[in-house]
């Protein structure tokens, strides 16, 4: 018999107590990497997904910033419209790598879903566009054929929504206007698998907006100071500079308030599965007095008593520890889609990242807590001196 | 017959309890010695220190004051205390216990349980088929592989007989064996414990209320107030 034998064996004849004490730590250790791997999943989703925009710097109406921001973010459109020129004033700054002009267009659909639904369509410039999102790839198709087509690229889900593919027609609704499909995207695990793009001087005519626009969106060289060109851009009459690494910047703090209050909770369901394992562990110790006493009456020193008990609780912990990463590993999907739910806006992409260096180091986190939790119960089961023990039995 | 060797010997032992400023002696300067392979009852009434006396002289506990030396070796003297894991090593060195509850562990087997003792420690000439040996001996060879819960209360005992043995102990110490079982289980137990006295030549130190028990000793030892009578 070795002293693991017999503790593995104390926690086996008692499986209830066991199971449910394996419950809370395996519980606790979800809880601990979920939370761990929404926040990673949430910010590098939200990360991806603002770098992924293709251009470093939107320029829109002037209005809030961050609303605009978002408002792109979310693929909605701009409050307020913008004058084409400011994009060809721009277009020869030797800042300017490229830009594309945008205008969002959105129209409501009676035959879409069952009570009807918005179908927003997003004007890009067909010679821009293309170049400057180069992770779009196509799955059907190409882009548009010149800057007028009445033609339209559509994301991959827009067009599993839609049900079309290339050469076949779409309806813009209330304009009895049909373009043709002339290309449908790969998935791309961002908010372009969702739009409809149309080239933007046709959305312009279709919609009656000629000469406006409600975004550029600007590409700047490499090694040019950012700081100076939008100082430079902010001189632009009526127009609002959105900086996406400035967006990009407040977001993330925002985010990183967020993760104190994320990892508050995680080391208070910490503590809660601590207390419970050494409540545990020590109900264990106190039910078990007199064996223990009469283990040291047989000579089991105050040393073997400890590692005993303390092993114990680390059982108890690794299996519960692994459970519990298991769990939140496998359910990372499931938890990321209940989370998108809840929350009113959340990028694209997985938002709850759990990978195998998340599951090691909670897997070691509970591992360690076992140990510590286990001390004070340990502590108390060596110092049980087997007289007291059998006077406990007088 | 008692050996010609002694296995411990006491002098002027004295266990005095405090309780806040109040003095209560439990055991008054007892002195007594015990040959190597005899056979010891204790009686007395509750409350007369036989228990109090046993725990010292199977170093469960320290004295207050007084001396004792086990199979040569000088244990306690006046003044000196020992901690609890000097105890431990003094115990399984020279001692066996058995209780009048049994504390099997219920989750092990009965081989489980009386091998429980080798995992802390094991002396030299003891090997495993010597657990099946003295389960063999105790009448338990059926029931190696069963849990406690499926014995009876004799068998238990039988089972912690075993594990008190395991080690090879010079001094078997046995307080109350057999307060839990009825009059023929109790018989059983006092006869193997007197067999393995006259076979085995254990020394056997016996606490108990039942006379008819105690008439198995060579030698019986009465306390009344702390002291022997």
């Amino acid at each position: 018999m070795k002293i693991y034998q017999i503790a593995y064996k104390n926690l086996f004849g008692k499986k209830v107590r066991s199971t449910l004490t394996i419950i809370g730590i395996a519980l606790s250790a979800w809880v601990l990497a979920s939370l761990i791997g929404f926040n990673r999943g949430y910010e590098s989703s939200l990360s991806r997904d603002i770098d992924n925009m293709g251009f470093q710097i939107i320029l829109t109406a002037k209005g809030c910033p961050y609303e605009a921001a978002t408002l792109m973010l979310k693929g909605g459109t701009g409050l307020k419209y913008l004058p084409e020129k400011v994009a060809s004033d721009i277009a020869s700054d030797k800042e300017v790598k490229r830009l594309s002009t945008m205008l969002m267009q959105a129209v409501f659909d009676p035959n879409k879903g069952e009570s009807g639904g918005i179908m927003a369509y997003q004007g890009v410039d067909p010679a821009n566009y293309p170049q400057m999102k180069t992770y779009l790839k196509f799955k059907q198709g190409k882009w548009f054929k010149n800057q007028t087509a009445y033609e339209a690229v559509l994301g991959y889900e827009a067009a599993e929504l839609e049900q079309r593919e290339v050469g076949d027609k779409i309806l813009i609704p209330g304009k009895n206007i049909e373009l043709t499909v002339v290309g449908i995207l790969q998935r791309s695990g961002t908010q372009d698998d969702g739009t409809i793009f149309i080239p933007v001087k046709t959305v312009q005519k279709i919609f009656g907006m000629e000469g406006k626009i409600t975004g550029v969106g600007i590409q700047v060289n490499q090694g040019v100071d950012m700081a100076k060109f939008e100082e430079k851009l902010y001189k632009l009459p009526d127009v609002q500079v959105v900086s996406m690494a400035q967006v990009k910047q407040t977001i993330l703090n925002l985010v990183s308030t967020a993760r104190v209050m994320v990892l508050s909770i995680a080391v208070i369901a910490i503590i809660i599965s601590m207390v419970g394992v050494i409540n545990t562990i020590l109900m264990s110790v106190y039910e078990r007095f007199r064996e223990i006493g009469i283990l040291k009456s047989m000579g089991a020193m105050p040393r073997d008593i400890f590692f005993m008990i303390w092993i114990e609780t680390v059982i108890l912990c690794s299996i519960g520890g692994l459970i519990g990463n298991t769990i939140a590993y496998v359910l990372s999907k499931i938890t990321g889609i209940i989370v998108r739910s809840i929350l009113p806006y959340a990028p694209t992409g997985d938002l709850v990242s759990i990978d195998p260096g998340l599951i090691i180091t909670t897997s070691l986190t509970i591992i360690v807590i076992g140990f510590l939790s286990g001390i004070y119960p340990a502590f108390k089961a060596a110092r049980i001196r087997p007289i007291e023990s059998i006077r406990k039995e007088d | 017959m008692p050996g010609e060797n002694i296995a411990l010997k006491a002098s002027k032992i004295s266990k005095i309890y405090k309780r806040g400023i109040e003095e209560i002696p439990a055991v008054n300067g007892v002195s007594l010695e015990i040959q190597s392979g005899e056979f010891v009852s204790f009686i007395g009434p509750s409350g007369s220190g036989k228990t109090t006396l046993i725990n010292i002289l199977g170093c469960l506990d320290n004295p207050t004051s007084g001396k004792l030396v086990i199979a040569g070796r000088e244990i306690f003297s006046s003044g000196k205390f020992f901690s609890e894991s000097a105890l431990t090593r003094i115990r399984r060195e020279y001692f066996g216990y058995i209780f009048q509850n049994f504390h099997l562990i219920p989750t092990l087997s009965v081989y489980e349980n009386v091998a429980v003792p080798l995992t802390f420690f094991r002396k030299k000439d003891v090997s495993d088929a010597d657990i099946e040996k003295l389960l063999e001996i105790l009448g338990l060879g059926k029931r190696m592989r069963h849990l406690p819960g499926q014995l009876s209360g004799g068998e238990m005992q039988r089972v912690a007989i075993a594990r008190a043995l395991v080690n090879k102990p010079l001094i078997l110490l046995a307080d109350e064996p057999t307060g839990n079982l009825d009059s023929q289980r109790s018989g059983d137990i006092g006869n193997i414990l007197k067999e393995l006295n006259r076979k085995e030549g254990i020394t056997m130190i016996l606490v108990t209320h039942n006379p008819q028990l105690a008439k198995l000793g060579d030698r019986i030892v009465e306390m009344r107030d702390g002291n022997i009578v």
